[in-house]
């Protein structure tokens, strides 16, 4: 069976490709895309109405599946952080992982295992199995491996399997116990804090690692100026060092949190408005490679309590795009480097065969409206969970229509 | 009238009411930041009426009698409790107090759990502190009655603060103008952040003196000067309030030793030379003798106001309860 998806604006951060065409799919592939696309034998057309096509998001960073909800989002591949129910760190886990996502067809979902074992920052995890059986990446999550000699061999055992690592970029000693960004709103609301300066010294001191094994090391969640100031000191040295940011750090800073709001309760914490401006212009100079969500549903049980003791994160799927499309609207970021951050550059990273329209490749793809307007309401998010800081903000840029594996799995009316 | 002017006034009076016509146009007390000058005014104003009142040998007031106050404390504490049931008493609430580091309801039960369980019994004031910052603030937002936040984490510790404030008023006939300073570990202290907004609130010049480790991020966008050395910051000051170092602190983590703290910034005789000739001493308590403050600058009779702030204490409690009460009392009419 073939379809045309006809009238479409095609974004193809892969190529750079932008302009007014045709794509057209065969099953589960694309078989071409381009202004002057050959229709014949088409048995279905698909008229786009001049909306914004691209590949599917690939969301390098979620707690959870929740699938209904990543698709509404554009999201076709999710990266699964090891911190679940049973923490992955075998290959078995990994496996189980991998044949749920083949079986469920909708959403691609590929693990990242642990980096140690248990993640306990103690013991190099089996990196080798775990990747053979799919694993796209390895990570302790929400901490980072704070022994160095640790983090040394992990970056050297991994190299040898030209393995991902993935930082969490904070040092444990100045970040133990903190809850917020260290500067006047902590201090008023007296909340145990750290400085910005704890992202960027993790920074500094695995770099140099990534330098001393000539391992790929990947920080997550760069939440600071002096974050993105390090890694792009890293990158000038030519280390094979890469970032990622979330929008919610795009989008606030830590007078989010006033009143005790633990809906704005994320690690790392949010920062200051100057951290916040020099994020989006790192993602715009592409200092920040890939942009993730961090999705993490939370019940309001664990969120109602007092901040110290609410669970953090947010959830992200259903509002990435839009979330992601406000700096682009501002003038601050161009449309086609925002999607390469949420397409062929996390693809590339993780060795994945999608995020791109090439012909041959899976025909996953979303299809939004960059300009509609909409207010961000908690209560109709799909997601499992409703724990967002964005509850009635107005925004702009919908997703229309989400196609994975040939099959449109996500409509709007 | 400059904010630092000499000026006799008490206070700097608000221009014009307060929008809602009330002078304390609030259900709780959650702390001092977002009180303007009048409702603190308000409130040390019936407080010093209260003063007079527990000088006397029947020192009962029953204007809250049938009233029932809960005294829910999560974290320990003797005199901050027993001056909040004083007070309730004094006014002739029913008090009930529960300190609930030996209770089943500080672990397994979520505080807004026991908020709906605490709602039920129908209390119409609940005095709470609590470890962590804002908790009082988030079960305020599920209780009908008035909620008195009788400190929270390294937040806010608003009836200390009052009643400081009333302390200084009445030693020295006035706040507006004194040069004031806070000494000691402001990082981990609710009791020096309420005064800091309140002592500006009613124009004050606040100081904070501290080692740096002791001091939090940013604290000068709090409206107030910031010394490390002692004779720098009490040169000049009419009030020096110390703070107490909580032993946890005293281990090396945040400064060396005791001795060294001492010598650098316990408060002691010798450096109280370049404050005013007639500094007054204060200290929240309990005092670590020896650490923060020397035993002959504590028992200073002309100097320390100590055991008067405890005195206050109970006055300043009393204002808060009757003022948040008022409403409900005229209400049922009694």
């Amino acid at each position: 069976m073939k379809t045309a998806y006809t009238n479409a604006r095609i974004v193809d951060p892969a190529t750079g490709f932008d302009g007014t065409g045709t794509l057209i799919v065969s099953d589960n592939t694309i078989e071409a895309y381009g202004a002057d696309a050959d229709t014949s034998g088409c048995t279905e057309t698909i008229d786009c109405g001049g909306r914004v096509l691209c590949p599917g998001f690939i969301d390098m960073r979620a707690h959870a599946v929740d699938a209904a909800s990543a698709l509404a989002g554009g999201i076709t591949t999710i990266i699964l952080q090891p911190d679940q129910t049973t923490t992955i760190d075998t290959d078995a886990v990994v496996e189980r992982i991998r044949h749920r996502s083949v079986d469920s067809q909708i959403v691609s979902v590929y693990p990242m295992g642990a980096a140690t074992q248990g993640m306990n920052g103690k013991q190099i995890a089996e990196i080798g199995q775990m990747q053979q059986s799919g694993a796209v990446g390895f990570t302790d999550c929400n901490q980072a491996v704070a022994d160095a000699q640790v983090m040394r061999r992990l970056l050297e055992y991994a190299g040898h399997f030209d393995a991902l690592i993935v930082q969490y970029a904070e040092n444990a000693e100045l970040g133990a116990g903190a809850i917020a960004h260290e500067g006047e709103i902590a201090t008023r609301l007296g909340l145990a804090s750290a400085p910005a300066a704890a992202e960027a010294m993790q920074i500094d001191r695995d770099s140099r690692l990534a330098e001393l094994t000539g391992a790929r090391l990947h920080f997550a969640l760069i939440s600071s100026k002096d974050g993105v100031d390090a890694v792009r000191a890293a990158k000038a040295r030519g280390i094979r060092v890469t970032c990622s940011t979330a929008p919610h750090y795009l989008h606030l800073n830590d007078n989010a949190v006033e009143g005790y709001r633990t809906f704005a309760k994320v690690r790392p914490p949010l920062r200051s408005e100057e951290d916040r401006l020099a994020l989006i212009a790192a993602v715009a100079d592409g200092t920040i490679d890939t942009l993730v969500s961090d999705h993490s549903p939370k019940s309001a049980d664990v969120k109602r309590l007092p901040f110290a003791q609410a669970a953090s994160g947010i959830v992200g799927f259903e509002t990435l795009l839009a979330l992601s499309l406000a700096p682009v609207h501002a003038g601050k970021i161009d449309l086609m480097t925002m999607l390469e951050a949420l397409t062929i550059n996390p693809a590339q990273l993780l060795g994945l065969p999608t995020g791109t329209l090439a012909a041959g490749s899976f025909a996953d793809f979303v299809i939004f409206d960059p300009d509609k307007p909409w207010r961000i309401d908690a209560d109709t998010l799909i997601s499992s969970a409703k724990n967002t800081p964005f509850d009635t903000l107005p925004v702009q840029g919908q997703v229309w229509r989400t196609v994975s594996d040939g099959v449109s799995v996500f409509e709007r009316a | 009238m400059n904010k630092h002017s000499t000026d006799q006034s008490s206070y700097p009076r608000a221009d014009v009411d307060p929008p809602s016509g009330k002078l304390f146009p609030h259900k709780h007390l959650l702390g001092i930041w977002g009180l303007d000058p009048t409702a603190i005014k308000h409130l040390l104003d019936v407080a010093d009426g209260y003063v007079d009142l527990n000088r006397q040998p029947v020192k009962s007031a029953p204007t809250c009698a049938g009233l029932t106050q809960i005294n829910l404390f999560f974290e320990n504490s003797t005199r901050t409790l027993m001056s909040f049931e004083i007070a309730g008493k004094r006014l002739g609430l029913d008090t009930i107090s529960m300190a609930t580091g030996n209770s089943s309801i500080k672990k397994g039960e979520t505080m807004l759990d026991t908020a709906a369980t605490l709602n039920a019994m129908h209390p119409d004031v609940l005095v709470m502190r609590h470890g962590d910052s804002g908790a009082v603030k988030l079960l305020a937002e599920k209780m009908d009655c008035a909620v008195i936040n009788a400190g929270d984490g390294r937040s806010e510790h608003p009836t200390q603060a009052l009643l400081d404030a009333l302390t200084i008023h009445r030693r020295k006939g006035k706040i507006n103008g004194q040069t004031i300073v806070i000494s000691g570990d402001v990082a981990h202290s609710r009791v020096a952040r309420s005064n800091i907004y309140l002592l500006n609130a009613m124009g004050a010049r606040v100081r904070l003196v501290a080692l740096p480790t002791l001091l939090p991020a940013d604290v000068g966008e709090l409206g107030v000067e910031v010394f490390h050395h002692m004779e720098d910051g009490l040169a000049g000051a009419d009030v020096v309030m110390m703070l107490r170092l909580q032993s946890e602190r005293m281990n090396g983590a945040f400064l060396p030793s005791l001795r060294e703290y001492y010598h650098f910034w316990g408060l002691t005789r010798e450096k109280l030379k370049v404050a005013k000739d007639d500094v007054l001493v204060m200290h929240p308590g309990p005092m670590n003798r020896g650490v923060e403050i020397a035993s002959d600058v504590a028992d200073d009779l002309d100097r320390s106001a100590i055991e008067e702030q405890v005195e206050m204490g109970v006055a300043v409690r009393m204002a808060c309860i009757d003022i948040l009460t008022k409403e409900l009392r005229s209400g049922t009419g009694s």
